[in-house]
């Protein structure tokens, strides 16, 4: 189980990187958290610096988009799926559920 | 609409392709690519391919055994087309075969500008695989000194790449300042800044004479500058803009001028024969980038089947270049006189967010390493200065 912020911290619309291998991004769209691989399946940017809209986030390098509820993109150039986390809010901390990754620090 | 040929096996050709079949298009699609390969990414050959970090060449391609299959269409790969016979609407390709079709799709990219005079090994050019894969072979075999021609985003990414494979790099650009057609004089200069910061020479302000070989195998040994200077160099990359493909169509009666000449819409003054990708004048300007290539193909192919211009490529020009560790994005259409302000971040940290003003208006923008913030603006910006409808 990762930490990664307080809830209060990540307003809706908001998205945070965090530094597991692989990293991690966690988005809080309309009034639910996803947590998805931070790194686009197509080359190399930060879907936590993307586009967020509804349960979609669009790639800020070359506008291929991510349904964050499977991961899998809606449009190219992606053509790989992205993994999802689990996400559970304790206490007010949000908590990130992943086996493979390694514990960090939100960035 | 009953077949449509595609020449040129690329980005621009396989996004028309796509587009042609997700538009309705149910005919024979034939696709004629010089190259042996099957579409791939051109980007990553200057950055991760070259360095090795995406050293997986499967990587680099740009659709999939399942969506190649979907495509359904016929490829000639390894195959040159020669010709077009606009009016028997037929495709001359090398070997003496033709192609008969009603539809046409020009996607022949662009090749290298060379110095004039005989290349000596050790000379390289980048635009394919073959390019990449014979580059990085010389920048494995131990430390060398690379003399890298030309300061454009190319030769950037080039000169950041052999910089982290530990090489001693030095840019030789002939203009007085790399990049200011691209981003004006202020911010080129914050750009061209990056080489410094990684130890790598820039010259500026001097062309290049000729290159040196020593005779024996005819070996690069250093660059002649025009000022007289030599610099000694194992590796020489030379990156001083590209050329369209356009020699073949001479003759064909298609007008030619740095490009095929295309309206707004890709559609050559043949209704049945469109242009797309860095081979493509459209509308007056040839863009030479990955997304423009992209968007145009969708556009053409639907004039394409429409038989006329019924939509017209509007939406604003985007690059970006990653060179030393710093991704630069730009969007929009700038002038020479508008003004760049930083509006966050600081150049001095390499990460900083500047739009570009005229009237008081913002007509581009451009960050080094604020992708978020970039994103937003540029989405303002094509808003702003699209019309809703095409
Ligand atoms: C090293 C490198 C790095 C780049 N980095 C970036 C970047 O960071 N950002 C960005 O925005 N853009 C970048 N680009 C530009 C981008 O890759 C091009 O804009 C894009 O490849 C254009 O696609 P295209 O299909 O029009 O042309 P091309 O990719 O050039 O493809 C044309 C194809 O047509 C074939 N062909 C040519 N003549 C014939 C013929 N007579 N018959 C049959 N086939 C023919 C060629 O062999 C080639 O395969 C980069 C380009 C290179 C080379
Ligand atoms: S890196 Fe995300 S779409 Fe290209």
């Amino acid at each position: 189980m990762i930490p990664v912020c307080h809830l209060a911290d990540l307003p809706a619309g908001e998205s945070v990187r965090i530094d597991t291998a692989p990293p991690i991004a966690v988005f809080h769209a309309d009034g639910q958290l996803y947590a998805i691989d931070d790194t686009c399946t197509h080359q190399d940017a930060s879907l936590a610096d993307g586009w967020l809209e509804g349960c979609l986030v669009e790639c800020p390098l070359h506008a291929a988009s991510f349904d964050l509820r499977t991961g899998a993109p809606t449009c190219l150039p992606a053509r790989r799926a992205v993994r999802t986390h689990p996400v559970t809010v304790e206490d007010g901390m949000i908590y990130v559920h992943h086996h493979a990754a390694e514990e960090g620090t939100a960035a | 609409m009953k077949s449509v040929a595609v020449i040129g096996a690329s980005l621009a050709g396989l996004y028309a392709a796509r587009a042609l079949r997700a538009q309705g298009f149910d005919g024979r699609l034939v696709i004629v690519g010089e190259e042996h390969h099957r579409p791939y990414d051109r980007p990553p050959l200057s950055k991760d391919f070259l360095t090795g970090a995406t050293a997986d060449q499967g990587q680099l391609a740009l659709a999939d055994a399942e969506e190649i299959a979907e495509l359904d269409a016929e490829w000639l790969l390894g195959t040159r087309a020669t010709g077009l016979d606009l009016h028997g609407r037929t495709v001359l390709l090398d070997g003496g075969r033709s192609l008969a079709t009603d539809g046409v799709v020009l996607a022949t990219g662009a090749t290298p500008r060379r110095l004039p005079g005989p290349a000596p090994t050790g000379t390289h050019t980048l635009r394919t695989l073959e390019d990449a894969q014979a580059l990085r072979a010389e920048l494995t075999r131990g430390p060398v000194r690379v003399v890298v021609i030309g300061g454009g985003f190319i030769g950037a990414e080039v000169a950041s790449s052999c910089a982290r494979l530990g090489h001693d790099v030095t840019v030789v650009e002939a203009a007085p300042l790399p990049l200011v057609p691209q981003l004006g004089d202020t911010m080129a200069g914050i750009c061209s800044a990056l080489h410094a910061d990684h130890g790598v020479t820039l010259l500026t302000g001097t062309g290049v004479a000729r290159l040196h070989d020593g005779g024996a195998g005819n070996r690069v040994t250093g660059v002649e500058l025009a000022d007289g200077r030599l610099l000694p160099a194992e590796v020489v990359v030379i990156g001083i803009g590209v050329r369209p493909n356009t020699a073949w169509l001479e003759g064909s009666g298609l007008p030619l001028d740095d490009g095929v000449c295309c309206d707004a819409g890709g559609v050559t003054p043949q209704p049945h024969i469109v242009a797309v990708g860095d081979v493509a004048r459209v509308d007056g300007i040839r863009a030479e980038h990955w997304t423009s290539a992209t968007e145009q193909a969708a556009v053409a192919a639907q004039n394409l089947l429409a038989g006329g211009t019924v939509a017209t490529h509007r939406s604003l020009p985007y690059f970006w270049s990653d060179q030393y560790g710093v991704r630069i994005q730009f969007a929009g259409r700038r002038l020479p006189t508008d003004t760049p302000r930083i509006v966050e971040g600081s150049p001095d940290d390499r990460s900083f967010l500047a739009c570009y003003e005229r009237d008081g208006r913002t007509t581009a923008v451009l960050a080094l390493n604020r992708p978020r913030p970039f994103m937003r603006l540029r989405r303002e910006l094509a808003r702003a200065t699209q019309p809703v409808t095409t």
